[in-house]
């Protein structure tokens, strides 16, 4: 019997758990997920919470018992350390498990402390601070809206420049548009890190009427003024701030010998092995991989993982392996969806604001907690 | 560039777009000023983003350097 152990119950953990359970025999293989909160969050969600668009609780988070195959055991507890030299990770309320193959899947976690002043700012990537978020965009009648980014890397990359879209979306339906100036402070010279998609978030901002701010890198707030300051000598004067705020690699990554700097672990961007151990996965957010921090990733990485490992259990070769593809949908508002399309050798395409890529986007969200976790997409 | 010394390196080849410049804005951040840097970049697009990114944060740009396979920037913090 092998002991398949998955650390972070996710998008990533979660699909690597059902597509194990199904491509292997439970009399040979014993798989076990370990997630600190027992609560499945579907991230995308959090920005249409913020903007009223969904509220029922039940469309962003549910419990993970009812989302993993009933062969998977789960544990609800903390991974606090992960040794791959003893195989071994060890549990915050006490005990540790032995694994045969290890799967990490932990996430990235988000740090808003690290930008001094930063308690004057909202956001949108945790269910309670867009709640948050949703209740002071309700109670706004006018002034400076400014969206802006405290660190890179952060989770999917789109996310800013849709919200800013879809911000000025909202305002409209409102009737109050015309009162509401919405910025947007962006690291990069350019809307958006491709150069293909950022001409198209450029066209799409400059139709929208939001003032574009090029390298602009959050570096302190001061919430007594409303100002935020940028690392290069740049300041803005806000009503209402929204910052995507900077992120880490999980806790138990720092606490054991297997990160880079910031957290996230290294791996081979092919077969998602860390270095030196076989038997020893990371896939989703917690890698230092150079590509989006994104659901899609986590979902293909996922089923990657879990190819290679059943392969590895029948006594055949693994040769299930990541290409880097990329594919998200990215909301501009008005019903429209640009859709992005890459892997490691090809860049994407310039995209064209559509309605099909916005019908497609809202399938997903529906599908998600079903065809989606499940691995049959 | 003999007399030029180099504080740190940032060695961000094989990186994409953004992350070399994202890997310069980190270190300087956590650099003292007058700290000289230098970062490796293979991605074509450091060749734009970075020059503009020193000249807008108000940092000296001292060199740019060609090495087989990559390109060496050096910057040194202003401010
Ligand atoms: C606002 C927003 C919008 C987004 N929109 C999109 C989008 O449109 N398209 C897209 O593809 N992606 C999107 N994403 C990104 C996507 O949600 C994430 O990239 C994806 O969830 C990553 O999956 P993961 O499995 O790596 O990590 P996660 O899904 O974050 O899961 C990590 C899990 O690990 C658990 N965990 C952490 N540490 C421990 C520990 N020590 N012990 C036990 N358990 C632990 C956590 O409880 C969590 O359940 C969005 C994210 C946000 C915030």
């Amino acid at each position: 019997m092998k002991h398949v152990v998955i650390v972070g119950g996710g998008t990533g953990g979660t699909i690597a758990a059902n597509v194990l359970a199904r491509k292997t025999s439970k009399d040979k293989v014993k798989i076990t997920l370990i997630d600190k909160s027992g609560k499945h969050y579907y991230q995308p969600a959090f920005l249409y919470t913020a903007l009223g668009e969904i509220k029922s609780e039940s469309s962003v988070v549910r419990d993970e018992s009812q989302l993993i195959s009933k062969r998977v055991r789960l544990i609800i507890d903390e991974a606090v350390k992960i040794d791959p030299a003893d195989r071994r990770v060890d549990l915050a309320k006490g005990g540790s498990l032995n694994y045969d193959y290890l799967i990490i899947a932990t996430g990235a976690r988000i740090v808003p402390e690290e930008v001094p002043g930063y308690e004057a700012s909202y956001n949108f990537y945790d269910y309670q601070s867009a709640l948050k978020l949703r209740r002071a965009l309700e109670s706004f009648k006018g002034g400076v809206i400014a969206i802006g980014v405290g660190g890179i890397p952060y989770k999917c990359p789109p996310a800013p420049g849709e919200f800013s879209c879809l911000l000025d979306y909202y305002f409209n339906r409102r009737g109050i548009r015309d009162k509401v100036e919405i910025h947007f402070l962006y690291p990069l010279p350019r809307p958006f890190p491709e150069r293909s998609v950022a001409g198209v978030m450029m066209e799409l901002m400059e139709r929208k009427n939001i003032h574009f701010h090029p390298m602009f890198n959050i570096e302190y707030i001061d919430p007594k003024k409303k100002i935020v300051y940028s690392l290069e000598g740049e300041e803005l004067k806000f009503d209402l701030l929204v910052m995507v705020p900077p992120h880490k690699g999980a806790k138990v990554v720092e606490n054991s010998d297997i990160k880079a700097p910031g957290g996230w672990i290294t791996v081979d961007k092919y077969t998602l092995n860390l270095p030196d151990y076989d038997d020893a996965y990371a896939i989703g957010d917690a890698t230092d991989l150079p590509i989006s921090k994104a659901g899609v990733v986590a979902h293909y990485e996922g089923k990657v993982v879990a190819e290679r490992i059943a392969a590895e259990v029948a006594g055949k070769e693994p040769t299930s392996r990541y290409d880097g593809t990329v594919r998200c949908f990215c909301d501009a508002g008005y019903r429209k969806a640009i859709t992005i399309k890459f892997n490691y050798e090809t860049p994407p395409k310039k995209p064209k604001p559509s309605f099909i890529w916005y019908i497609m986007k809202m399938l997903v969200n529906k599908t998600y907690w079903s065809l989606v976790l499940k691995g049959w997409v | 560039m003999g007399e030029i010394k180099i504080d740190r390196v940032i060695d961000a080849r094989g990186s994409h777009c953004p992350g070399p410049l994202m890997e310069l804005i980190k270190a300087i951040k956590q650099a003292g000023v007058g700290e000289v840097i230098a970062v490796y970049s293979s991605d074509s697009g450091s060749k734009t983003d970075i020059p503009l990114w020193v000249k807008k944060a108000g940092h000296e740009l001292i060199g740019v350097y060609e090495r087989e396979g990559y390109t060496e920037f050096v910057v040194r913090k202003k401010r």
